[in-house]
């Protein structure tokens, strides 16, 4: 008998990334692609929202795949399968609009290429011609790309320093893309990873005018819209990504707001990471 | 009046000062300010009541705790008896008489008031909770209790006979959302009836406002843990991380079984001012810095994970509660200079007054008649709050004076930090996903004041999210009426 938020499995795709089996049957029965979880590991520990990158209800499981950034994360990226996670909310947010839009790009970086699969895996069965493009540092740092292939029409890598696909940023990849197949009509986007790629990427689509959505990544404490801490803004209006997003359209949003706002804790984050390697210092060491 | 016919003079006993931490000192710690009344102290204070044959502080509690009753246990020492007689009537004493407005309620109304002082009866609430805890902490067998082992207070409502007997499987089930003051109270009082009652809580920690909202200092979250357990205890299932819209909608929880739901999902959307800068890095929702700060222990860091920013000068916005709380919490966070800013004057405060006095020895600075029009940033940071001077006019819907714009009177105040603390609405998480609850304008829940039955035939609802933002008794009053018409309903089928 598994207990709630035990960790059933565990994986290691990439350097530093973990991916997490969870064994929740109530999120796993209800989670919709694009919508996420709040995760607190222990008593002690802080919130954060992670978006769930697969969910199985036969099984009673959802997939966390984490990138060790933080303390938080570094906390979670060590967790064994039989560990039990304290706390897990949701599924929260708002699903990604899944419809036959035609011909649909999906774009995901770095870790944001998890939470793509379940994205990919619908807009595949509602019938879209699929192109997918995964980006990464290296090669190393690519995750799921067998899973992401098989359900893609055309499927292309890219990596930072050309060690694996096109050398360069999947936004860059793209504008060379459009520029080389002008007469493909693609009727959405969708963009996942860092701030900065889902801004760059915008960038280039707001230029060939494809309808361009991106799922936000903003600081966030509840995950149900009682404190505004994740507000963006988009259309000049302030937003909660929590419960009106995290996915908006991405000419419409305010990027530099969203890449200042995620600087906030920077410092205390520091301490916080420094503090928790010491602690594990002293533990190897004694 | 003639001379000869003066009878003895009874001697005018005074109101019991309650010992408090010194402001030099509580400013650098989150501990509880009040300390609490001594049994000597309590005895002392129940001794003030004149034991009216009519008295009004029941009629003045929104509970009706049988008052009277109970400052006559203290008054004999019977400390333990004078809780049972409070938890006939309310389940979370020592929640309510730290953070009721009694000035309003019960002591607005004592005969005593009226010459004198009015006497202390939140204080001796209190006094008597803290009594049993202390009590039960000792494990010492508690004097006056007759024949009763320590703790077995906590389940000792001799009125429901039914509420830890008889096989779980034929009771009823009910689905209580949220499990703030409102929904803790109507889960209290359904299981007293036998009910077999689940509440569904979105946090990851039960208490709704009383362990997010209201800071450690006025209200120690020991004390709502052990009210919470108090509630378990009665055979009530807390389910944390549950957040009903989302992890589950109303109508999943009838296909689950459950009977009847009552929704007390409070007031815990923030507003903000809609003034330029609002989305600077700095500018915090209170419920978000206090939410950091109570719930998830950032004035821990870093041995708790969750960080608070804390800023030398901070400005806090708004005149209530909330913003008192804010603005006490940035004292201890280390804030040299902290500003109340608020459009109204001194007299127009909503906050309480003993909360507002307590602030001002604390030395957070009040800066009233004046309104923030637009928060001004360097660097993506705050830097200064630009303010613009009011004055007051006429009356307003509230009865109070609105507050109306000096033109040209603009200035600033440099500042590092900025919570806005001007109100709280609905979250429209679960009402979005039950379009069968009617709502109003505001997007508060429509109900049957007498019931608290909402449009949708089996849904009670009661507390902040049928009222708007409004007290802990309050609400805890609502929970109580809507158990008592559930109950009705369950037994009846009649909507």
């Amino acid at each position: 008998m598994n207990k709630i938020n035990e960790v059933i499995r565990k994986s290691v795709p990439a350097k530093d990334i973990a991916s997490l089996d969870i064994y929740n049957p109530t999120i796993a029965e209800k989670a919709k692609p694009g919508q996420f979880v709040v995760v607190r590991a222990f008593k002690n520990s802080e919130r954060i929202p992670l978006t769930i990158a697969d969910n199985d209800a036969a099984a009673g499981t959802i997939n966390l795949t984490i990138l060790k950034s933080g303390k938080s994360t570094h906390i979670l990226c060590e967790l064994q399968a039989g560990d039990t996670i304290h706390d897990v909310a949701g599924p929260l947010g708002k699903n990604t609009e899944i419809e036959n839009f035609g011909t649909v790009a999906i774009i995901g970086g770095g870790v944001g290429i998890a939470p793509t699969l379940p994205i990919i895996k619908a807009m595949k069965k509602a019938g879209n011609h699929l192109i997918t493009v995964f980006g990464a540092r290296s090669k190393d740092g690519l995750i799921f790309e067998e899973k992401a292939e098989k359900y893609s029409d055309e499927f292309y890598i890219c990596t930072d320093d050309g060690s694996k696909g096109y050398k360069g940023f999947v936004s860059d990849f793209f504008s060379d893309y459009l520029l080389k197949n002008p007469a493909k009509k693609i009727n959405r986007v969708i963009a996942i990873g860092p701030a900065l790629m889902m801004k760059a990427v915008s960038d280039v689509t707001k230029t060939a005018l494809i309808k361009t959505i991106v799922s936000l990544n903003p600081i966030m404490v509840d995950g149900t819209g009682m404190c505004g801490s994740c507000r963006v803004e988009v259309a000049g209006k302030t937003k909660f990504a929590c419960v009106d997003g995290p996915e908006f359209d991405g000419h419409e949003v305010d990027f530099k707001l969203l890449i200042n706002r995620l600087n906030i804790y920077c410092e205390e984050e520091k301490i916080s990471l420094e503090k928790y390697r010491e602690s594990r210092k002293c533990r190897m060491d004694s | 009046m003639q001379n000869g016919q003066l009878k003895p003079k009874k001697e005018k006993i005074s109101r019991t000062k309650i010992a408090e931490q010194p402001a030099g000192l509580r400013v650098n710690n989150f501990n509880e300010v009040e300390l609490g009344y001594s049994e000597d102290e309590a005895v002392r204070e129940s001794s003030r009541c004149l034991m009216c044959k009519i008295p009004k502080c029941i009629e003045g509690c929104p509970v009706e705790i049988d008052i009277k009753s109970f400052i006559a246990y203290i008054k004999e020492k019977e400390f333990l008896k004078a809780l049972e007689k409070i938890q006939e009537k309310n389940s979370l004493p020592g929640v309510c008489g730290r953070v009721c407005p009694q000035e309003d309620q019960c002591e607005k109304v004592c005969i005593l008031g009226i010459k004198d002082e009015p006497v202390a009866i939140g204080k001796l609430e209190r006094f008597a909770a803290d009594y049993a805890k202390k009590k039960l902490e000792s494990g010492s067998k508690a004097p006056g209790a007759a024949g009763s082992e320590p703790g077995s207070f906590q389940t000792s409502d001799k009125s429901s006979p039914d509420a830890n007997s008889g096989s779980s499987s034929k009771k009823i089930k009910v689905a209580i959302v949220g499990s703030g003051p409102a929904g803790l109270t109507c889960a209290g009082e359904l299981a007293k009836m036998g009910y077999d009652v689940t509440i569904f809580e979105a946090l990851h920690s039960p208490g709704g406002v009383l362990v997010y909202g209201i800071p450690e200092f006025r209200l120690p979250k020991s004390i709502v843990q052990e009210e919470v357990e108090f509630i378990e205890k009665l055979g009530v299932e807390i389910r944390l991380n549950a957040i009903i819209g989302k992890t589950f909608t109303i109508d999943e929880l009838f296909q689950d079984g459950y009977q009847s739901v009552f929704l007390g999902t409070g007031a815990g959307l923030p507003y903000f001012m809609d003034i330029p800068g609002e989305n600077y890095n700095g500018v915090y929702s209170a419920n978000e810095y206090l939410t950091r700060v109570n719930l998830m222990k950032s004035y821990l860091f870093p041995d708790w994970d969750t960080p608070v920013k804390k800023g030398s000068v901070v400005s806090v916005v708004g005149g209530g509660n909330v913003a008192l709380d804010s603005a006490r919490t940035a004292k201890r966070l280390g804030a040299e200079k902290v500003y109340i800013i608020y459009r109204r004057s001194e007299v127009e405060m909503p906050g309480r007054i003993e909360e507002i006095k307590h602030a001002k020895e604390e030395g957070i600075e009040m800066v009233f008649l004046t309104n923030p029009v637009e928060i001004i940033g360097e660097n993506g940071w705050v830097k200064k709050i630009k303010c613009i001077k009011m004055e007051l006019g006429e009356p307003d819907d509230s009865g109070r004076r609105r507050p109306i714009a000096v033109p040209g009177s603009e200035y600033e105040i440099d500042t590092d930090i900025v919570v806005i603390a001007i109100g709280q609405g609905p979250n429209p998480v679960l009402t979005q996903t039950a379009p069968d609850i009617i709502l109003n304008k505001r997007g508060n829940i429509v109900t049957d004041q007498k019931t608290g039955k909402t449009s949708k035939k089996g849904v009670f609802a009661g507390g902040d999210i049928v009222t708007g933002a409004a007290t802990v008794i309050l609400a805890m009053g609502a929970g109580k009426i809507a158990a008592e018409a559930m109950d009705e309903y369950l037994k009846t089928g009649k909507w």
